[in-house]
């Protein structure tokens, strides 16, 4: 039985708060400007609790399960990070208050602005952007900037590869970019050749994931970057692959002019159920003067300045593309990617990338001759497969999806990247153990047998959910994006 | 030390042996050798509790809102937020969970968000809500982009009273669009000049972007300037502060076409300017051109009520380059918070929120500018008012500061002809205690000079 919605609990006149009597005199309200009815629920703290609770139980989580999702990083979060963020003198702190009253702040900002820069070889951050695509978007306009800086207007096209996530032609399209699709060549890399042939005075850069969506490390990356450096175009490097990378090499030795990095995956700050994130963005020495503002600053010692204020927010950027969100970024994501880089330091990160790509082939190896490998080498931290040879016996790629659900699993990513037919994202992570890869690659397995020998049984998943599969087409054709009343439950 | 990895050195060679690859060096062999293992320079691990240790050091560097009085909004808000909200919040279910791209096994978040959506259209009296944007400033800018989509016209007019970096955001989103952006006036009482308006639009203009209350704490007649809106075929664009919406009447019920604002109030707390909420409402007949995700009700094959995300061809991973927006990963955690919220304090408790901030603030105003050598400027207010200083800002707030109380918002940057005047802000968190303590104080540095 689903869970009502909570417009169908409570009742009138019952109150789910406690707030203090008024303690100064009332003054006159406008009364022409009032509104007569405000039409939210009237719940008691108890009924509201359950609710929420319930509905939590129905979803599946890092901390109830295998969460494989390609390039979403769903590693393990470590329940510190959700305690030092609740310090009150982390959360209980205005934005507008003075320099000299959050110190501390503006340390472990710019603290982690440093750690950043020398994680990815690229030396000035911004911590603004609080997702991945909000990155992309601050690293194309800083792109965009840095071409009409040089009187290079002529610079209007971005160069996208085909295995792109789609937010990388969607935030160039927001700069006012003509997008270009890249093809990927045989081994599914870059195709150089058709680099090479389109990289000319009308392309301002190249966005690129590296690792890419498949997986795969970029064979040719100097080669690559060395065409692009050529001839006055920049490299976009989407980082949201960084936990291959972490202690193995920095993308801003090998080309990347700007690179973005999700906290909330690599860093492992949580995902939230979609954000809030983290999407701290990285760029090279001369392209920091284009950063939005303000960026976390220190004064040398010694400085006119008072010592209060050793730490603080540098407004004064005058070729800054401007300020990206309304403060200074999700300041609570930044601590925990704090903590979580504290904890680990040079030598647990790089144990993070190892592990992650170790797990990653492990499981491409286990699967190899079950499902189709469409580039079959060796992977970074992710490994993609196609389920076409289920497909040509009516078992498709979300059909095997919905049969992992009932066998304990969150699916891989599906049917991305986009130049791969059927395509199954698996990404383990370095949080998972050999036990929890053995029993997914038996789920796996078991489900290939089962396309062949009963693929009604797999057709009818998931039969554990407490719903099936729904109707998105009719969720599409007749949107109901609010509750109007009178849609009683069913059953 | 632990990087929470559960491989031993046995499981790796056990690893490593079925594959038939020597070492996990190996694996890296792609990468060009001589960028291989470049070495950072980080500071060495640390213990869980070396870690809270330290972290515990940074924040007792800042002077926290539990032991200080605060009179700061100006966009980011000191609100009661109910013990239930971070309860739930705390959910590993929750918080551990990625976007809701599997409908079976996300039904808890894709319900929440389709009641968070529902409470939205409440509040702001619109159609349509979606399940968030990264926070009030990215979501006006935004506005004006699908404002400009919907009417194939690229200028947009924004009010000078709305809030200054929102307005820069505005810009930074549109730099590269060829849309052109003009500011409003301000009138004599702080809200936006209606006749400067009528004279800058024209059928050129996709929208009229406005805040209510503006920066400034001032309400704006929001009738008016969506009849000058739409007379020239132009949209109303309203920033809100949802908290105001327990009191003051709808946008959606006063002809706004796209409603947008910063919904941190509803349940979470300043965190140093973030997280943050974006509020993102509008028309059902522009529901195509909107920006982010949307949660729908639907049914299973048995009949039975469920969620799922809907209409995604107009997002990112479908459309590509041609999406309405590049937004992925929105601020799901922080609409989880603001639905618990609205459900908690509900219908009664939001309109209290309301009604004490607005007599608290009131109580304020009157008892500051009752101090010779301080004015009140500008018209009526909500929770936020602006007050001419007998010395300068930085000079009061620095006193205030010494008394331990954090003071107001420094106009003199953003509104030159405000120079000398501090915006303050006054919530249900602040006590008649604290009220009167900050007139008292203001009243020595006036009598000190």
């Amino acid at each position: 039985m689903m869970q009502p919605l909570l417009f169908e609990l409570g009742s009138p006149g019952r109150a789910g708060y406690s707030l203090p009597e008024l303690d100064v005199p009332a003054s006159g309200l406008p009364l022409d400007l009032l509104r007569e009815e405000l039409p939210l629920p009237e719940l008691t703290e108890r009924e509201v609790v359950q609710h929420f609770t319930r509905l939590s139980q129905l979803n599946f989580s890092v901390d109830t399960g295998f969460y494989p999702l390609g390039s979403c990083t769903m590693k393990y979060n470590p329940k510190m990070h959700e305690e030092v963020a609740r310090y009150a003198g982390f959360t209980q702190i205005h934005p507008w208050q003075h320099e000299s009253t959050v110190q501390g702040a503006l340390q472990l900002m710019y603290e982690l602005q440093k750690y950043l820069a020398e994680i990815t070889g690229l030396p000035a951050v911004s911590l603004e952007p609080v997702a991945g695509a909000h990155g992309e978007l601050t690293g194309m306009l800083i792109i965009r900037a840095h071409h009409l800086a040089r009187g290079e207007e002529s610079r209007t096209t971005v160069l996208v590869p085909d295995s792109a996530h789609g937010t990388n032609p969607a935030s160039a399209a927001m700069c006012g970019y003509r997008v270009a699709t890249l093809l990927s060549d045989q081994r599914g890399n870059i195709d150089v050749c058709e680099l090479d042939r389109l990289m000319d005075q009308s392309v301002a850069g190249l966005m690129l994931t590296n690792p890419n969506t498949l997986g795969l490390f970029e064979e040719h990356i100097l080669q690559v970057a060395e065409i692009v450096h050529g001839r006055g175009g920049l490299i976009y490097c989407d980082g949201a692959n960084m936990n291959a990378l972490l202690g193995i090499a920095k993308p801003g030795e090998l080309g990347a002019d700007v690179l973005h990095l999700n906290l909330h995956k690599t860093f492992s700050t949580p995902h939230g159920g979609g954000g809030p994130g983290g999407g701290a963005t990285a760029v090279t020495d001369e392209l920091s003067a284009f950063l939005p503002t303000p960026v976390v600053a220190c004064r040398e010692p010694g400085g006119a300045d008072a010592q209060d204020v050793k730490y603080y927010l540098d407004y004064d950027r005058p070729g800054s593309i401007g300020p990206v969100s309304g403060f200074y970024g999700n300041f609570g994501v930044m601590v925990k990617a704090y903590a979580y880089l504290r904890s680990l330091g040079e030598s647990g990160l790089r144990e993070v990338a190892e592990n992650a790509v170790l797990n990653a082939n492990y499981i491409l190896h286990q699967l190899r001759g079950y499902y189709d490998l469409p580039y079959d080498r060796s992977c970074l931290h992710e490994c993609v497969f196609s389920g076409k040879v289920q497909a040509k016996l009516g078992v498709h790629t979300l059909d095997i999806a919905k049969r992992l659900i009932d066998l304990g699993f969150h699916p891989p990513t599906v049917y991305f990247p986009l130049n791969v037919d059927e395509a199954l994202m698996i990404e383990p992570t370095e949080t998972e153990s050999i036990a929890t890869l053995d029993a997914f690659v038996a789920a796996m397995r078991q489900i290939a047998v089962e396309a062949e020998r009963d693929p009604e049984g797999v057709l009818g998943a998931p039969r554990t959910t407490p719903v099936g599969r729904l109707d998105e087409v009719g969720a599409a054709r007749k949107p109901n994006l609010r509750w109007h009343g009178n849609h009683l439950l069913e059953e | 030390m632990s990087s929470y990895i559960p491989n031993t050195a046995a499981d790796r060679a056990r690893m490593l042996d079925a594959m038939g690859v020597d070492s996990v060096e190996e694996l890296f062999d792609v990468i060009p050798a001589e960028k291989r293992y470049p070495g950072l320079a980080l500071p060495g691990p640390l213990s869980e509790i070396e870690v809270r240790r330290l972290l515990r050091g940074l924040a007792e560097k800042n002077a926290d809102l539990d032991h200080h009085p605060c009179f700061l909004g100006a966009g980011s808000y000191h609100h009661f937020i109910p013990s239930v909200v971070d309860h739930i919040v705390r959910r590993g279910e929750f918080y551990t969970a990625y976007t809701p791209y599997q409908p079976e096994v996300s039904q808890g978040t894709l319900t929440s968000i389709y009641e968070f959506q529902t409470m939205v259209c409440a509040l702001t009296g619109m159609d349509v809500a979606n399940a968030s944007m990264y926070d009030g400033a990215t979501a006006l800018a935004e506005a004006g982009l699908m404002a400009a989509r919907v009417t194939r016209r690229y200028r947009l007019l924004v009010a000078a009273s709305s809030h200054p970096t929102h307005r820069r955001v505005l810009r930074t989103y549109t730099q590269g669009m060829g849309i052109e952006i003009q500011e409003v006036r301000r009138s004599e009482d702080g809200s936006i000049d209606a006749s400067h308006a009528e004279e800058l639009l024209d059928d050129g203009v996709a929208a009229l972007m406005v805040q209510n209350p503006n920066f400034l704490g001032c309400l704006e007649d929001l009738a008016l300037l969506s009849d000058l809106a739409h007379a020239v075929g132009a949209l109303l664009v309203v920033s809100v502060d949802p908290v105001a919406l327990g009191l003051f009447k709808a946008p959606g019920d006063l002809s706004a076409d796209i409603v947008v604002g910063e919904g941190q109030s509803l349940g979470s707390p300043p965190s140093y300017g973030g997280p943050c909420l974006g509020l993102f409402a509008c028309r059902e007949k522009h529901l195509r051109q909107m920006p982010g995700r949307l949660v729908g009700m639907t049914t299973d094959a048995k009949g039975r009520r469920g969620f799922v995300l809907t209409l995604q061809p107009r997002e990112q991973h479908i459309r590509r380059e041609k999406a309405t927006s590049n937004i992925c990963s929105n601020e799901a955690l922080v609409a989880l918070a603001a639905a618990v919220y609205m459900a908690v304090m509900g219908k009664q408790g939001l309109r209290q929120v309301a009604e004490l901030s607005y007599h608290k603030a009131h109580y304020a105003a009157e008892g500051i500018a009752a101090v010779p050598g301080y004015e009140r400027l500008l018209g009526a207010f909500f929770k936020e008012f602006v007050i001419r200083t007998p010395v300068s800002p930085s000079v009061v707030n620095g006193r205030l500061w010494d008394r331990g109380i954090i003071g107001g918002y420094d106009l003199t940057a953003e509104y030159p002809d405000l120079t000398g005047c501090l915006l303050f802000c006054v919530t249900e968190m602040n006590t008649k205690n604290e009220i009167d303590g900050l007139v008292e104080v203001l009243k020595e540095i006036a009598e000190e000079g």
